[in-house]
Order: structure tokens, then C-alpha cells, then sequence
């Protein structure tokens, strides 16, 4: 099943939850729309379930208009926030309900029903719970319940809310591989809202970032992290030290952070430069400017650190044992920077560093150093 | 005996004394009024007292009250009902002024809610004229009794149905409509099984009131025996005909009722708290 | 690669302008509600608001002016006032017990605070006048140990108002009590505070805005209460006659006017002083927030 949304907005007041959001699924893609509270994601799946309605553009699933059409007769089937079953009904009654408030002539017979709902709870792996009323359920096991109540009405395009946000983190990592499975089984086409990158990363064919009621940019996960498009996704796409600098002459002036300077073609003007901890390089130095604040090991035999440079704080691995308050040296292998105006370089030091990468909008930078 | 923990427990000496000033107060103004009500009824033993219920009069006064509550509890329960619907379920311009429109009634003197309909309806209100011509009653007359009773009834089961579907939240609802439901269907599967307990104990109250309730109708009854007289209107004919007994006898029957009301509500909330327990 | 998704070009659809809601049943629903409230409430009070100016302004100033409607006036609110006052301690005590202490018999405590919510009126006036007459059994001892007399003097119509209003403060301030979180009053005795110290700095401003509530509701229904007054004031003209009587005074001369004169000058000056109530409560909030 395809959804098109075409340039979608939504506003409450004066804020643009939704400002010209457009996006298409292809028929068995599954995406995630990653970003802060207040992004708009939310806004954005309850616009695709009939929820709420969009004050410009156009929804479009499997290739129908959208428009006027509520959200009882869309056959979205959609997980809540906070599972919103219906608290007075037994687990296999919820999983029912869809069936049962449907119109005399396409309401299958109770026995069927009654079958439909055994199989859907067996494909969650609760048949026992059948009996059960939601509050003597625990939260991994609603979130089933859940699932198997907007699987009932066979829909072909799935939204889930966060259905992940209220599970304690071991259940979490499980349940997410499990609902990613029986996306594939059964052929569904899916929206997943999330804040956590993470979740995004793991389940999604691709991600949408989104920021202010904008998709910033709309990506496969590995594509999110080599080449982001804004300083913003750079800044919520995994760990990332970010470090405010100038560019004057070509050369972006970094000695601040006990770096050296970089030269790169992008214009005089104010930058920032991403560095994710294994762009960076730590090494013991009695004459360094900076101190170690804290040490974590990584397992593989280096420690990952975050040093103290003059008050900034900047992470990196190191392949020696360091101990907290020790000097050290820091240098940077690679790193993104994104320019006040919009454009970005990828750069990358010296010879053993991995070759420059292209960003999406900007032409190779030149390597420096 | 204090339900706190050890730091924010109150010493013994503040325990007790709030204990007893707090069983003394309740007994003092709630208790004794309700025992003199009884004391006084059965004063002269039990045969004057029923005697006094059974009479022609009390009896044309208790179909009276039943008649006028069967006809304006389910008005307000249905509109209490409506307005929580749409109160709590949509957002729309004006919505907190017709939450406040709802109590209205709550601050109106009773004797004003009966006034307001002498002055549309009365031989010299707006429209007496008309319908004295085409011989319609409606002061002096049940229709009267009936739309005073509704008026000072109004706000019960709107205002407890308000805060509990305000705080239900419109997520189950909204998961109803993604799974096929129509209007009705959510509203009968959904939103009703939730807040039943709540609607029946608003039910209750708005019945105690329609039965209870002294000075609307007095106003717009004009006090004709065995036709315009309710229970509580029979009392007070009674009382100042010096004929303390009866009086009292017609009391207690409400006193009653107003007991098995305190009684019903306190079934309810264990009812209603016994569902939710579950969840611990 | 599409960073620019959100740049592909969209014609706006027309057919989407119109605010819909997501539940279906706002029209059925609102427009019972407006059918019920109008009917019922809305229109009738209008006739309220507009009867009086038959008398013409000044004549309806002549009106409000008497001796006996201003002396019935100033004992109606002047009694709902007091009585809502009286409430406040007795409704704190009353509310601070049942939910803070086990004892034998809280319960059913519990469920008395609720007996002038169902007990009808004029039963409790009955059972007031029985209870406080000179012959009655709290009317006889208070009058040998201090010669108080009550029924039928404006003191009965206090005590009547306080019956009526005590419930709400009781149950406005309930529930706030029982959420209020303990570990607020822990940390108060971790800093070093007396237990009454604790409860005078901090628990009591917590319940402050819910006071003003119960104080407002129980004034309001106190300053229009007529079945549980008439038959404990006594009702003499100038002294223990409250306004809602001397409304069915006027009606009984078949004077509408005036009597809804009365009715409105009750109403105004009841919302003006529930509208102030309501005003500083929301002070407090804010100065909270």
C-alpha cells in the first residue's frame, strides 16, 4: 500500500505543528519519524489516521484521496502512545472490537470472531491472557494486546505512536525486532514515530528527521549518519561533540579547543564543527593543554574519554589506560562541519583517515590539515 | 492509626483531639437533626405517624413528587449526558462558557429558579395571556413543578460526568474510530461502560434534589392540596397547620430517602473503586 | 537521497479547509446541550434580567431601597457570609480527619459529611427548628447555661447556613488533601519544623485555592437556601426575614417585578462576590506557577 502526503500543514494557533510536510511510502516500506517532542511526528500519524485534519495539502493511501474520509472508514490500523485499550473489556474483547462494530453486512459471524481473535492473540504470543481485563496485563504484554486490536482490521498500513516508550529497556530492544518481524510476515506497510534514534536506526528502511514541523531530511540510517544534511540531524543522530567556531581565510580557527586548524573552502562566517568520539583521537601528553574528566572503557581494549579543553568538553577514544585528572592531547581524524549558511563538508585528516565523504548538497571539501 | 509515615504523622494528643472534635461536630450537625426528625415523627408511637403517611393528601403528595422526578431525572440525565459528550470529546470556540452556563443553576437561589417561571408563564407573565386563551396550565400545574425541578436539578449529572471524562482522555475513543466504530457505537461500547458508575451516582443525587426540593416548587405550585402539593410542599402545610406529627411522619419518609441516597452513593463509589482496584 | 522532501510541491486542496474533529457526534451532542441549557436555564432567566425594568430605573431603585428589602438583603448575605466563614474551620477539621486518620467509624463520618447534600431541605429546616427551639434538645441547655435563643432569630438562620454549606467545603478541599504529597511534609520535619509548623507553612497554603472554592460554593448555595431558613428564622419583617421569602412576598402580591427585581439584585451581587473569590484564587495560581 502507497502513501503519499503532499506538502501537509497543520496549525494550533499561532504554532505550525505540520509546516509542508510531504513523504512516500513505498508498499512494504517501513519508516520512522524521528525527532524531538514538538516536531510534529505525532501530528503527522494522527493526520494519516483521520485524527486530525490538515489545514493544507493532501493525504493520499494506496492511492486515494484522503480528504473527508473519517477515520472509522480508513482501515488505518494504529498503536497509541499509551495503548489506549479500552479498560472495561477483556484482552480478547479489545482484540474483538473491530470486528464487532463493524456494519451487520460485513460483520463476519461471532464464531469467526471468536476464531479471528484466538489466532491474532496467538500470533502476539498471548492466548493466555485471553480472559485477562488491561490493568492485570504488564506493560509488554498490553503493547501486544495493542498490536493485535489494530491488526484485527487486516489493515495494510500500520502507525505506531511511541509503542515502545513504556517498556523498561530489556523487553524494549526484543519487542522492537519482534514488531519488525511481523512487519515483514505480513507484508504491512508501516509508520513508526520515535524520539529515540536508536529505535529509528534498528527498525526503519529508512528515517525521517524531522524539526519543527519540517522533514529535514529523509534517509536510510546508514545515509543519516555519513552525510547529514543539517547540523541539527548531525546533533541527534548518535553521540556527537559539537563545537561552535570561526572561519576566517579557509581556515576554521580550532587552537580554542586545543585543536589544530583546518583549512576547507566554505566562506568567512560562523560554523559548527560534529565530532562523534571515534573521529577523536586522545593521547597521553604531559605538555597538553587538556585534562581527562571522566573514563569509560570500551571493552575492546581502548577507553572512550571526555577530556576538558579551557571549559569545552570533548569526547574521543584513547588506546591507553588514562586516569581522571591525567593531561592529554587531542586530536581530530575527521569531522562535519555545517556552515552558517546552510552548507556542509565532511573533512577528513591526513593519510590512514577514512577518504572524505560527499555530503548531499555540497561538493567534495578539500582535505586539510 | 495515622495513615502517614513516621515524619508527617501527627502526635497523639493532636490525633485525638481532632478525632473527637470531628465526631462531636459530625454528630451535633448532622446526626442530631436526623434523630429529631424521627424523635418528633414517632412522639405519640407509630399508629399517628402512619396514619398520617397513609392519609389521602400525603398519598396524592408522594405520586406527585414520583411523577415530577420520573419526568425530570431522565431530562437532565440526557442533557448531562450530551453536554459532557461534547464538552469533553471536542474543542470548540466557547466550550468553557458553556461549562460554566451548566453550573448556573447551582448559584440561583431556588426560589429564583420557580420566580423565572411565574414570569414567563404566570397569569401576568410573558406569556400568561396566550395561555390563559388557549387554556393551557402550566403555573399552578405540574408542567410548572416539573420545569422548576429540572431547573434547580440541571447541572448534577453534567457535573459529574465532566471531570471524570476530562480526565479519561479521548484516547480510547479516538482508538474506537481507527478501529471502524461509528458515533454511537463509541459512545455505547466505549465512553458509557467507563463512566457508568459515575452517571448513575449523578443520577442518584439529581433524584434526591427533584424529590427534595422545597422552594422552586413551592413558588410555582400554589399549594393545592392533593394536585400541587409535593412531599416536601405537604410537610410544610402540615408544620403550620400545627399538626407536628403528620409533619414530622412526611419528614422522615424523605429523611429516608435521602439516607438510602447517602447509602446507594457509598455502594457505588465501592462498586466503582472495587473495578479500579484491580489494577494494584 | 531526498534531503529536501519537504520542497516537493503540493497543490492545496481546497476540500481540507473546513475544521473537522476526529470523533463523530459533536452536532447531535452540542446541539441537545444548547436545546436543553437555552430551554431550560437560559431563556428563563433572560425574562429575569429584564421584568424589573418595567418599573423604570428609579423605580426599580424605590424598590431596592425599602427598609424591609434592604434589611432582608443585608441578612441574607450578610448570614451566607458568616456561615460560609463558620464552614471554613469546621470543613478543614471535618476533611483533615477523614482523610488523614483510621479511626472507628471514619466512614461512615465520611458519608454524613454528605447527609445536607441528600437530605431535603425543608427536612432539615424542620429538624433544625426541632433541635434548637426553646424546648428542644439543644435549644433548652443552650438557653439555661447562657440564655442564648436561636430558632427564630437571625442565629438560626446562621446555624441553618452553616448545615448547608459545610458539605462543600469539606469536599472541595478533600480531594486535594488526599493528593497532596507527603514527601513535602517530610521534608518540612527533615528541615527541622514542628508537626504544626508543618501543617500551618505547608500544608494549609497548599490547600488555600481549594478553601476559596468550597468557601465560594457553599456561600453561593447559603445565599439563596430558603426550605432549611424559613422554618428556623422565624421570618419578622426587618429582622429575620431573608430575601428569597421576601421574593415570594412580592410574587404572592402578584408584584413580578419587584420580585424579580430582588431576584436580580441577589443574583448580581452573588456573582460579584463569586467573581472576586474566583479572581484571587487565580492570583494564588499564579503566583505559584
Amino acid at each position: 500500500m502507497t502513501v503519499d502526503v503532499e506538502n501537509l500543514a497543520r496549525r494550533f494557533g499561532g504554532t505550525a505543528a505540520l509546516d509542508g510536510v510531504s513523504l512516500a511510502l513505498e508498499p512494504g516500506e517501513f519508516v520512522a519519524l524521528l525527532g524531538p517532542s514538538g516536531s510534529g511526528k505525532t501530528t503527522l500519524l494522527r493526520v494519516l489516521a483521520g485524527l486530525d485534519f490538515p489545514d493544507e495539502g493532501r493525504v493520499r493511501i494506496a492511492g486515494r484521496d484522503m480528504a473527508g474520509v473519517p477515520a472509522r472508514e480508513r482501515g488505518v490500523g494504529v498503536v497509541f502512545q499509551n495503548y489506549a485499550l479500552f479498560r472495561h473489556m477483556s484482552v480478547a474483547e479489545n482484540v474483538a472490537f473491530g470486528l464487532r462494530v463493524r456494519p451487520r453486512n460485513r460483520r463476519p459471524p461471532e464464531a469467526e470472531i471468536q476464531r479471528r481473535v484466538r489466532e491474532l492473540l496467538e500470533l502476539v504470543q498471548i492466548p493466555e491472557l485471553a480472559a485477562r481485563y488491561p490493568d492485570q496485563v504488564s506493560g509488554g504484554q498490553r503493547q501486544r494486546v495493542a498490536l493485535a486490536r489494530a491488526l484485527a482490521i487486516e489493515p495494510q498500513l500500520l502507525l505506531l505512536d511511541e509503542p515502545f516508550g513504556a517498556l523498561d529497556a530489556l523487553v524494549r530492544k526484543e519487542v522492537r525486532r519482534w514488531v519488525r518481524g511481523l512487519h515483514d510476515r505480513l507484508g504491512l506497510t508501516s509508520i513508526l514515530v520515535t524520539h529515540d534514534q536508536e529505535e529509528a536506526m534498528e527498525m526503519a528502511d529508512r528515517v525521517a528527521v524531522m524539526e519543527a514541523g519540517r522533514i529535514v531530511q529523509l534517509d536510510t540510517p546508514d545515509a543519516l549518519l555519513q552525510t547529514p544534511a543539517t547540523a541539527f540531524v548531525a546533533g541527534f543522530m548518535g553521540e556527537a561533540t559539537r563545537l561552535p567556531l570561526c572561519i576566517r581565510g579557509r581556515v576554521a580557527r580550532l587552537s580554542e579547543f586545543g585543536l589544530d586548524d583546518v583549512e576547507l573552502d566554505l566562506p568567512d562566517g560562523e560554523a559548527v564543527l560534529f565530532l562523534r568520539p571515534h573521529e577523536v583521537r586522545i593521547e597521553p601528553s604531559a605538555a597538553g593543554r587538556a585534562l581527562v574528566r571522566s573514563v569509560r572503557p570500551e571493552g575492546t581494549g581502548g577507553t572512550r574519554i571526555l577530556a576538558d579543553v579551557d571549559g569545552h568538553r570533548i569526547e574521543g577514544i584513547c588506546a591507553v589506560a588514562l586516569a581522571r585528572g591525567d593531561a592529554c592531547r587531542i586530536r581530530a581524524v575527521s569531522g562535519t562541519f555545517f556552515h552558517g549558511d546552510g552548507t556542509s563538508r565532511r573533512w577528513s585528516a591526513g593519510p590512514g583517515a577514512p577518504a572524505p565523504l560527499d555530503s548531499s548538497r555540497t561538493p567534495s571539501a578539500s582535505p586539510a590539515g | 492509626m495515622s495513615a502517614a509515615g513516621p515524619a508527617a504523622a501527627d502526635p497523639a494528643w493532636l490525633r485525638w483531639t481532632a478525632v473527637t472534635l470531628a465526631l462531636l461536630l459530625a454528630v451535633v450537625i448532622f446526626l442530631l437533626p436526623l434523630a429529631a426528625v424521627f424523635t418528633e415523627a414517632l412522639r405519640r408511637g407509630w399508629e399517628p405517624a402512619l396514619a398520617a403517611i397513609q392519609e389521602e393528601d400525603a398519598r396524592a403528595a408522594v405520586r406527585l413528587t414520583l411523577l415530577v422526578a420520573a419526568i425530570s431525572v431522565p431530562v437532565n440525565a440526557m442533557g448531562g449526558v450530551a453536554a459532557a459528550w461534547a464538552v469533553t470529546k471536542f474543542d470548540f470556540p466557547g466550550r468553557r462558557l458553556l461549562i460554566t452556563l451548566i453550573e448556573l443553576p447551582f448559584s440561583v437561589s431556588p426560589v429564583i429558579s420557580g420566580l423565572v417561571y411565574v414570569l414567563l408563564f404566570g397569569a401576568q407573565g410573558y406569556l400568561g395571556p396566550w395561555l390563559q386563551e388557549h387554556d393551557i396550565e402550566i403555573i399552578f400545574a405540574v408542567p410548572g413543578l416539573v420545569l422548576a425541578t429540572v431547573f434547580v436539578t440541571f447541572p448534577f449529572v453534567a457535573r459529574t460526568l465532566i471531570p471524570l471524562m476530562q480526565e479519561q482522555g479521548r484516547d480510547e475513543e479516538e482508538a474506537a474510530a481507527t478501529l471502524g466504530a461509528g458515533g454511537w457505537d463509541i459512545f455505547r461500547r466505549v465512553t458509557l461502560p467507563n463512566v457508568k458508575w459515575a452517571l448513575l451516582s449523578g443520577v442518584l443525587l439529581c433524584n434526591a434534589r427533584a424529590m427534595g426540593e422545597f422552594g422552586a416548587v413551592s413558588v410555582v405550585s400554589g399549594h393545592i392540596r392533593g394536585q400541587t402539593n409535593t412531599m416536601p410542599l405537604h410537610v410544610e402545610i402540615l408544620y403550620n397547620e400545627y399538626m407536628f406529627v403528620g409533619a414530622f411522619a412526611v419528614a422522615s419518609l424523605l429523611a429516608l430517602l435521602g439516607l438510602l441516597t447517602l447509602l446507594a452513593k457509598a455502594l457505588l463509589e465501592i462498586l466503582a473503586g472495587r473495578r479500579m482496584g484491580d489494577a494494584a | 537521497m531526498s534531503a529536501g522532501a519537504s520542497l516537493t510541491p503540493g497543490a492545496p486542496s481546497l476540500a481540507l479547509r473546513r475544521r473537522r474533529h476526529a470523533l463523530p457526534g459533536l452536532g447531535v451532542s452540542l446541539g441537545l446541550t444548547l436545546a436543553w441549557l437555552g430551554l431550560i436555564v437560559l431563556i428563563p432567566l433572560a425574562a429575569l434580567a429584564i421584568k424589573p425594568w418595567e418599573l423604570g430605573p428609579s423605580g426599580l431603585l424605590e424598590v431596592l431601597s425599602e427598609p424591609r428589602v434592604l434589611a432582608s438583603l443585608r441578612l441574607s448575605f450578610g448570614a451566607a457570609l458568616l456561615a460560609a466563614l463558620v464552614s471554613v474551620p469546621l470543613g478543614l477539621l471535618l476533611a483533615w480527619t477523614v482523610t488523614r486518620y483510621r479511626f472507628p467509624g471514619r466512614r461512615l463520618l465520611d458519608a454524613l459529611v454528605d447527609l445536607p447534600f441528600a437530605l431535603p431541605t425543608a427536612v432539615a429546616g424542620l429538624a433544625l427548628t426541632a433541635l434548637f427551639a426553646p424546648n428542644g434538645w439543644l435549644g433548652a441547655p443552650l438557653a439555661a447555661a447562657f440564655g442564648w435563643q436561636v430558632a427564630f432569630k437571625p442565629a438560626g438562620v446562621v446555624v441553618a447556613l452553616v448545615f448547608v454549606a459545610l458539605p462543600f467545603v469539606v469536599r472541595s478541599v478533600e480531594p486535594v488533601l488526599r493528593d497532596l504529597p507527603l514527601d513535602a511534609e517530610e521534608a518540612a520535619a527533615t528541615l527541622g519544623a514542628t508537626r504544626l509548623q508543618t501543617i500551618r507553612r505547608v500544608v494549609l497554603p497548599a490547600l488555600l485555592p481549594a478553601t476559596i472554592t468550597g468557601f465560594g460554593l457553599g456561600f453561593a448555595r447559603a445565599v439563596g437556601e430558603y426550605g432549611s431558613v424559613i422554618f428556623i428564622a422565624g421570618n419578622m419583617p426587618m429582622v429575620s426575614e431573608i430575601a428569597p421569602l421576601l421574593i415570594v412576598v412580592k410574587l404572592e402580591q402578584f408584584n413580578y417585578a419587584a420580585a424579580a427585581g430582588i431576584g436580580l439584585a441577589m443574583l448580581l451581587l452573588s456573582f460579584a462576590i463569586l467573581l472576586a473569590l474566583n479572581l484571587w484564587q487565580r492570583r494564588l495560581r499564579r503566583g505559584r506557577a
